[in-house]
């Protein structure tokens, strides 16, 4: 079938002018066949299979890019939860495996690796315990290691034992890292209901229901999404979806077909297509612009949530559509550090932790690289978690908490955390303790799944 | 043997010459065009090119060249697999 002239000026102004790409490339692969009495065992063949699975993934995946002209920003590979696999293996020896898998991953170039994690939404088991009690010095002392941990879902209500040692854990590991603005906090994401397929860090894993291993791929283009709804400035709202929908189905495709290429050339089954507005601090490739121009002088204002409603809902129709396997988290990101819209509504007062927080509700993922001062309480962080995580559990979806407690920087101070990272203008905390909350602990109950208002 | 083609997109400013060099480069690596199409945008010259790189293993070669050839005339020069622009916009 021909192409038109038009339709593929369309693509290469896609790729050119609107910053359209793959974002990134993610290899799941199984450790459990790893685990071994013997630590220095399990550290070697960990090494070992990591780095003989993803040998060929960044050659490949630059290879692909070249060929089809889209490219391909990230390469990384996401592991089972080193929590099941460490068995009775030391404090010590959990940081020694997150060193291991930060070798694989500079080994093999790729830009993440993400499973240093723990499911402990129900409760906290032995090696559970082992894998917290080292993440603040794992992921003080890796690079490329990612840390995601599950504290909370639908089916089992929240953990608030596990959202306690959370909120410390954040304050020791921005602690550690406070030479350069407490950056371990932004490799360390907290989860209610989280998706075992997500290509996207820091929040990927290798989920227990999946196979040896898998391609999955994390498509982004808000600018593509922003330049499109520029040529329909006077359409009504169901126009606006309708142009979304259409754009976000081209977007989707071609990350498919790049995925698709990618897993049967490194001889590995597809998994699935996860569509997600992902800003990056390149001009117009922001999620907050988008919102502006739906119809708001600047994001954060009255309607912020109603925009965004829209807007993520078009998102997965148009993702449905154009694949059959569409999973992970697909939807839309609404990091602050990342987005050069969401630094300007704060900078400029229209944007608050609370607006923020509420447009989780309606959007994948949660609160997303977001500076708070460096004075802020354990208690306090555990409190954002919480609420972040009763959002999630109670309207069934994904939500996140990966904030950065910057030591020693204080509200309106400007934080750098360099390349995707972006940079993010700290933000205050609510005053008033959530303390007693907190050291309460215990687990909130599973919610009631009828009786849904 | 299976057909492959490839899309070359040639946009940039507008002068003398450039199909000249860009069909010339792509004649010495023995590539054929199948379709071309050109226009002129706000003083851009944009041009389309189809062409069969069934021949072609690695289309590196010819893309390097192609990239010289774009740097020499200040335009940017595309190579891509024509896969991409079907799964975009056909169903």
């Amino acid at each position: 079938m021909s192409i038109a002239f038009d339709e593929m000026m369309e693509t290469i102004r896609m790729v050119q002018m609107d910053n359209l790409d793959i974002r990134t490339v993610t290899m799941g692969i199984n450790l459990r066949d790893c685990a071994d009495s013997d630590f220095e065992k399990m550290n070697r063949r960990v090494y070992e299979k990591i780095t003989y699975y993803a040998a060929d993934l960044k050659a490949v995946a630059n290879e692909i890019e070249k060929e089809f002209g889209i490219p391909i920003i990230n390469k990384r590979i996401a592991i089972t939860p080193i929590a099941e696999i460490i068995g009775r293996a030391t404090k010590e020896q959990t940081i020694e495996l997150a060193k291991t898998l930060d070798k694989a991953a500079a080994e093999l170039d790729v830009d993440f690796i993400g499973g240093f994690s723990a499911l402990i939404h129900k409760g906290i088991s032995t090696s559970d315990q082992t894998l917290l009690d080292a993440l603040p010095e794992a992921l003080s002392s890796t690079d490329r290691v990612c840390s995601s941990i599950s504290v909370a879902t639908t089916r089992s209500g929240i953990n608030m034992d596990a959202v306690k040692q959370m909120g410390t854990i954040m304050k020791e590991a921005a602690e550690l890292t406070k030479d350069d603005n407490g950056i371990a906090c932004a490799k360390l994401v907290v989860f209610s209901n989280p998706v075992e397929d997500n290509p996207f860090m820091a929040g990927a894993f290798h989920g227990s229901g999946e196979g040896e291993a898998v391609i999955n791929v994390g498509v982004s283009g808000p600018g593509v999404v922003l330049d499109a709804l520029k040529r329909y400035p006077h359409a009504d709202l169901g126009e606006v979806a309708d142009v979304i929908k259409k754009t976000v189905f081209k977007i989707t495709r071609a990350g498919e077909l790049i995925g698709r290429v990618v897993a049967e050339r490194l001889g590995v089954p597809f998994g699935i297509m996860d569509l997600s507005l992902a800003p990056t601090n390149a001009l117009n490739d922001s999620v907050a612009e988008i919102l502006e121009e739906i119809g708001l002088e600047r994001v954060g204002t009255h309607g912020t949530i109603a925009a965004l409603a829209l807007m993520n809902d078009a998102v997965k129709k148009g993702g449905a559509m154009a694949s059959s396997y569409v999973g992970g988290l697909s939807g839309a990101f609404i990091p602050v550090s990342e987005d050069n819209g969401m630094i300007r509504g704060v900078n400029e007062g229209s944007l608050s932790l609370d607006k923020l927080e509420a447009m989780t509700s309606v959007c994948s993922v949660g609160l997303d690289m977001i500076a708070l001062p460096g004075d802020v309480s354990a208690a306090t962080l555990s409190g954002l978690i919480a609420d972040e995580a009763a959002i999630g559990m109670i309207n069934k979806k994904t939500t996140a908490v990966r904030v950065i407690p910057v030591p020693g920087k204080k509200e309106g101070d400007l934080i750098e955390f360099g390349g995707l990272l972006g940079r993010a203008p700290v933000m205050p905390v609510n005053s008033f303790s959530s303390e007693k909350l907190i050291q309460r602990a215990g687990q909130i109950p599973a919610p009631l799944q009828s009786l849904i208002n | 043997m299976e057909k492959r083609r490839a899309v070359v997109s040639v946009v940039g400013k507008d002068k003398v010459g450039i199909i000249a060099k860009v069909t010339m480069t792509l004649a010495e690596n023995d590539i054929n065009i199948l379709d071309i199409s050109q226009t002129i945008l706000d003083d851009f010259f944009t041009m389309i090119m189809i062409v069969d790189v069934s021949k072609q293993d690695k289309l590196d070669h010819v893309r390097n060249e192609l990239d010289e050839v774009g740097d020499a005339l200040g335009l940017k020069i595309t190579v891509q697999l024509e896969e991409i622009f079907q799964a975009m916009h056909r169903v």
